[in-house]
């Protein structure tokens, strides 16, 4: 290796003597940073998505390998954003992998005082059980001049606004058959 | 919005809110715009603003109003574009007595049910039109919300006068209503410096009109309030006034604070309405389809509204398909029908009472995230059952064991007999489906991965509990399980989870041909005779061609500025709403600095940057043949095309329940006595005289210094409402770790707080303590000769979560705008106290104290009509079933 090489191996020299000064970029790389890569860059697919906290709909390019979101970026191509995500968007990826998120289903009793563990199909199962009898309990056919009124008030839902419209669309069709029609959603709040 | 020459945010911190949104409004500085910050606080967006005014909160309409003033008493309206697309010229009933006349009350106001009929606010010679009776019974069902997608019904062959000199017309009336609304009074009332006032009065009438445009931009500051539909019409007016609307870098821009919430108002998940703001049938008034059906078109008026009936029968058609034929009304005997008021503040009332059995929590946390949290969880610890689908362990799933009210004992675990199921849900990059930004654009996000474990998506859980609901019901003679059984149910499904399709649901909101199953293309093939079935009217031709248009992603700098093929807007990709108006009379842009949309005459079509909101072949020079009615009874230059008149409305005779003009009413919670008028607050207001329910007195009640201070509540960038969504990233939390309270230097040393040491604020609700800001971002204003004190806090905090806090909420009581039942969570009054709040039972002692001395009496509201008002009969009868 001659001189050369070995001065153009100094950071210091080539901070002092290229186009980096603050020796933040090209200066200060080494043999190890230059043959590092972003983990964006083996990722098996990337999904394009829309931020889930404000209105604003930033886009965002969601990557993924191994069947794990490795990173969330804003996308350069969406004209709202033009790729700039804030501290919400940016952290969205440590929202979906929080250790804090629950992925079974959780129980408890009336009068409990504990959790209790409960499976998806059997709980679906109690909820469709518990929405026909508050049905049954509390429908009302007509009104007090005989006028229909087809509903029941026992059944409630407050919905936030991260749903999807095809989600809220079901949701409405399926409580308004059933007859429930105390459907609220953030949108009033 | 970076086409902008001025631009006015008020009621948003848009930099720290709307973070990536801002850049347009720095864009737009960039190119030259000046920018105006009104708000309590002085925040980032005050930071980068021209200007910053300090407010005194719930005082916006006096400033708004006096700008109206401003532009009235100086002649500086663009004349030209108010006579022709506004209803300035428009004749007012002889009937009509404005509030400035009566102390602050309109005519036709009805003490008993607190309500007006609208007959005197009408058009001259339409008196006996505006079949309103009382309204009381619109407020119950929120019927305001109806207008978002088109106006109220009002006559259209009307008296007007060109020359806006008659005393009657409504240029003239809006004159006389905001003479008062003087910059002396904005001092006055709102705290706001003459001066100050004047550099923005200034700045948007010079940089507006033919050359120049201005925007407007609010959100939850402006909406949650006793009178937030009326802040919103005052700035639409100025809007109006300026010749701002239908133009590009004008506009009113509401900033809505969640991914989908636009979304899911337009498919809504509320109660008083069907997809495309169709309302829900209401038991008296809609007694069959075809009373349901002119409710919402108003035979005989003008506008796209006129073709109700399709759109309706083509929602049935979607969801009861082949049941709901012609000669069945489409099935319209299967909707439940309203009674009166069934929104969320009254169920959580109900679920106090016992009169509610389970409650469904989709992704939302009322235990911190709605005002009075301590009702919300009372209800909730009173049901037989309770359903929580969300990705974390919420306060609202967990309120039965960590909750305040079990430190104070008012809930007992082993007393609380409801039944939890915790469900967890599918995060948006674990599930497919579109989101409606706020600008009505829809984006389609694709799926990155499977959900985790149990967890699962909203049409996951909905499609199977339907699916499992009518497998037990299979067999059923019940007519009750009619509209079970009938539904169209039957979506496609995928993966190991059976995952229903949700491009197919999208299909079916765009809407389809009945018989040969082709998506249509926009909502005027939408047919009234059951061949074609529509989810969401508004939506139609987002699946155009049978291509998912919401998912098209041309890259921005592909396109030009208006960017049209990334996703797609409604209605009909229209990415700016009554964009007629960027041309004049004629068809002719207003300026080429502005031009938008325009009259090609060589090709007899309206043409320009985006679709024109239009019909596209109708030339400026059209006017209708005499007894038109729907879209053949607008004008060529009736730019309004949803409004029943075709005009922007600068006098509101309908649609809205307060009044047909803004008035500045104190809060229900002030410290001030108003000084406009002896009206204290909206006479309308929605009131709940539950035990549970109090409002702090304001003036002319006793009392009234018991809680002298005003807070005010917001978001932090690092956080999202209820805290749900941050308080659980670890990141997030990081950087807001506590709950706190900003303070002025003035009221910490008049109350004894020190930088970074503890307050206690008290309500007749409830008792917070917060960490102590002391910063000069909030100043005390001079109001009236007083000083008024006003205290900021975030309204993220909880009791779960990696970060915790007392919830800003839980101050707040219960009192609702009119006209869409939203609750005034931007301000109210409250006792600030040094040091830590007390615990247990020593808790509610002290919270009981506050009331005793403030002569609260539980469920004992103070009178909707300000002692001493008069206020004549209005001798109408009508459907009067407000329960107040």
């Amino acid at each position: 290796m001659g001189l050369r090489d070995r001065l153009l191996g100094w950071p210091v020299y080539r901070q002092l003597t290229g186009t980096d000064p603050l020796g933040r970029g090209a200066a200060a790389r080494s043999p190890r940073s230059a043959a590092l890569t972003p983990r964006t860059e083996d990722a098996d697919r990337v999904a394009r998505s829309v931020c889930p906290y404000c209105a604003v709909g930033c886009g965002q390019r969601v990557f993924v390998t191994d069947g794990q979101v490795t990173q969330i970026e804003g996308d350069p191509d969406s004209p709202i954003s033009r790729g700039r995500l804030c501290p919400k968007g940016t952290a969205s990826r440590s929202l979906i992998t929080s250790p804090l998120r629950q992925t079974t289903v959780r129980y408890r009793r009336p009068y409990g005082t504990e959790w209790e563990d409960l499976d998806l199909d059997t709980a679906l199962d109690m909820i469709a059980d518990r929405v026909l009898a508050a049905r049954e309990q509390t429908w009302e056919d007509v009104d007090a001049e005989g006028r229909p009124l087809n509903r029941t008030l026992g059944i409630a839902s407050l919905g936030g606004a991260t749903l999807d419209n095809e989600e809220n669309y079901l949701i409405k069709k399926l409580f308004t058959a059933m007859g429930a029609l105390q459907i609220e959603n953030q949108a009033r709040i | 919005m970076a086409n902008a020459d001025v631009i006015v945010i008020q009621g948003s911190n848009m930099a720290e809110a709307h973070p990536v949104g801002f850049q347009w409004v720095m864009e737009a500085k960039r190119r030259g715009a000046k920018v105006f910050h009104i708000d309590p606080r002085f925040t980032r967006t005050s930071a980068v603003a021209d200007a910053y005014l300090p407010i005194r909160a719930g005082t916006d309409i006096a400033l708004l109003g006096a700008v109206v003033n401003y532009i009235l008493s100086n002649e500086l309206d663009f004349r030209e574009y108010v006579l022709a697309y506004t209803n300035a010229a428009t004749i007012v009933s002889d009937d009509f007595v404005d509030a400035e006349d009566a102390d602050g009350i309109f005519s036709g106001f009805d003490p008993a049910t607190a309500s007006y009929v609208q007959d005197s606010w009408q058009y001259a010679g339409h008196e006996r039109d505006s079949g309103s009776g009382l309204t009381a019974g619109e407020r119950e069902t929120a019927a305001g919300l109806r207008h978002e997608s088109h106006g109220a019904p009002v006559a259209h062959q009307v008296r007007r006068d060109e020359t806006l000199q008659h005393p009657r017309c409504v240029y003239q009336i809006l004159k006389r209503h905001f003479a008062r609304y003087t910059p002396e009074m904005v001092e006055r009332v709102c705290g706001v410096p003459r001066e100050k006032f004047l550099e923005l009065a200034r700045a948007w009438t010079q940089n507006s009109g033919r050359e120049r445009t201005g925007c407007l931009i609010y959100s939850v500051g402006w909406t949650q309030h006793t009178v937030g539909v009326q802040y919103i019409r005052t700035g639409a007016i100025i809007q109006l006034l300026l010749g701002n609307m239908g133009r590009p870098g004008g506009g009113v821009l509401a900033l809505r604070g969640h991914a989908s919430i636009q979304g899911s108002t337009d498919i809504p998940t509320l109660f008083n309405l069907l997809p495309g703001y169709l309302p829900m049938p209401h038991h008296a008034r809609h007694p069959d389809f075809d009373a349901w059906v002119d409710s919402i078109r108003h035979p005989g008026q003008k506008g796209f509204w006129g073709d109700a009936r399709a759109y309706a029968a083509s929602l049935l058609k979607a969801y009861w398909g082949d049941a709901a034929t012609e000669e069945n009304d489409f099935c319209y005997g299967h909707l439940p029908r309203l009674t009166g008021d069934h929104g969320t503040y009254q169920q959580v009332l109900n679920m106090i009472d016992g009169k509610v059995k389970g409650y469904f929590l989709l992704g939302q946390n009322p235990a911190v995230g709605s005002a009075h949290g301590r009702a919300q969880r009372l209800g909730m610890a009173n049901l037989d059952w309770l359903v929580v689908r969300d990705l974390f362990m919420i306060e609202s799933a967990t309120f039965w064991q960590r909750g305040p009210e079990v430190a104070t004992g008012e809930i007992v675990p082993q007393e609380c007999a409801t039944e939890v199921f915790f469900l967890p849900a599918a995060s948006h990059v674990e599930k497919e489906g579109t989101f409606t930004q706020t600008q009505r654009l829809l984006q389609w996000r694709e799926k990155a991965v499977d959900p985790p474990g149990d967890a699962r998506s909203e049409l996951w859980f909905f499609y199977h509990l339907g699916r499992r609901l009518r497998q037990k019901l299979a067999g059923s003679t019940l007519p009750r399980d009619r509209a079970l059984l009938d539904l169209t149910w039957d979506y496609p499904t995928h993966g190991r989870h059976d995952e229903p399709d949700a491009e197919a649901v999208l299909r079916e909101i765009n809407g389809y041909d009945t018989t040969t199953g082709r998506p249509l293309s926009a909502f005027t093939e939408a047919r009234d005779d059951g061949t074609t079935a529509v989810g969401c009217w508004i939506y139609t031709g987002v699946y155009a061609d049978g291509v998912n248009q919401a998912a098209r992603r041309r890259p921005g700098h592909e396109q030009d500025w208006v960017a049209a093929e990334w996703g797609w807007a409604w209605p009909a990709n229209r990415r700016l709403l009554y964009n007629r108006a960027s041309a004049d009379p004629q068809g002719r842009p207003w300026s080429e600095r502005k031009r938008y949309v325009w009259w090609d005459a060589d090709l007899g079509r309206w043409t320009g940057h985006d679709v024109p909101d239009f019909e596209l072949t109708k030339p400026p020079s059209y006017r209708p043949p005499e007894g038109a009615t729907g879209p053949a009874a607008l004008a060529g230059d009736d730019p309004f095309v949803m409004q029943a008149d075709g005009k922007g409305w600068l006098y509101a005779p309908s649609g809205v329940l307060d009044g047909p003009l803004p008035t500045h009413y104190e809060p229900a919670e002030s410290p001030v006595r108003n000084p406009l008028y002896g009206q204290q607050a909206n006479p309308t207001r929605k009131m709940y005289d539950h035990p549970v329910n109090s409002t702090n007195p304001s003036p002319p009640q006793q009392h009234d210094q018991v809680f002298p201070y005003v807070f005010t509540v917001s978001r932090l960038t690092e956080h999202h409402t209820a805290g749900g969504m941050s308080r659980t990233v670890a990141p997030l939390a990081e950087l807001q770790p506590e709950m706190f309270v900003e303070v002025s230097p003035e009221l910490a040393e008049l109350v004894g707080l020190t930088h970074l040491g503890w307050a206690h604020l008290i309500s007749a609700r409830a008792a917070i303590e917060a960490r102590v800001l002391v910063t000069d971002r909030l100043v005390p204003l001079s109001v009236d000769g007083r000083v008024i004190h006003q205290v900021w806090l975030p309204y993220h905090f909880g009791f779960e979560g990696l970060v915790t806090g007392d919830s800003a909420n839980d101050l707040f009581g219960i009192t609702l705008d009119p006209n869409v039942l939203i609750q005034e969570s931007k301000i109210g009054t409250c006792d600030v106290r040094p040091g830590r709040r007390p615990t247990g039972v020593a808790l509610g002692e002290l919270v009981q104290d506050y009331r005793t001395r403030a002569g609260i009496v539980p469920g004992v509201l103070p009178p909707a009509v300000t002692p001493g008002v008069p206020v004549e009969p209005s001798g109408s009868t009508g459907d009067a079933e407000g329960n107040r």
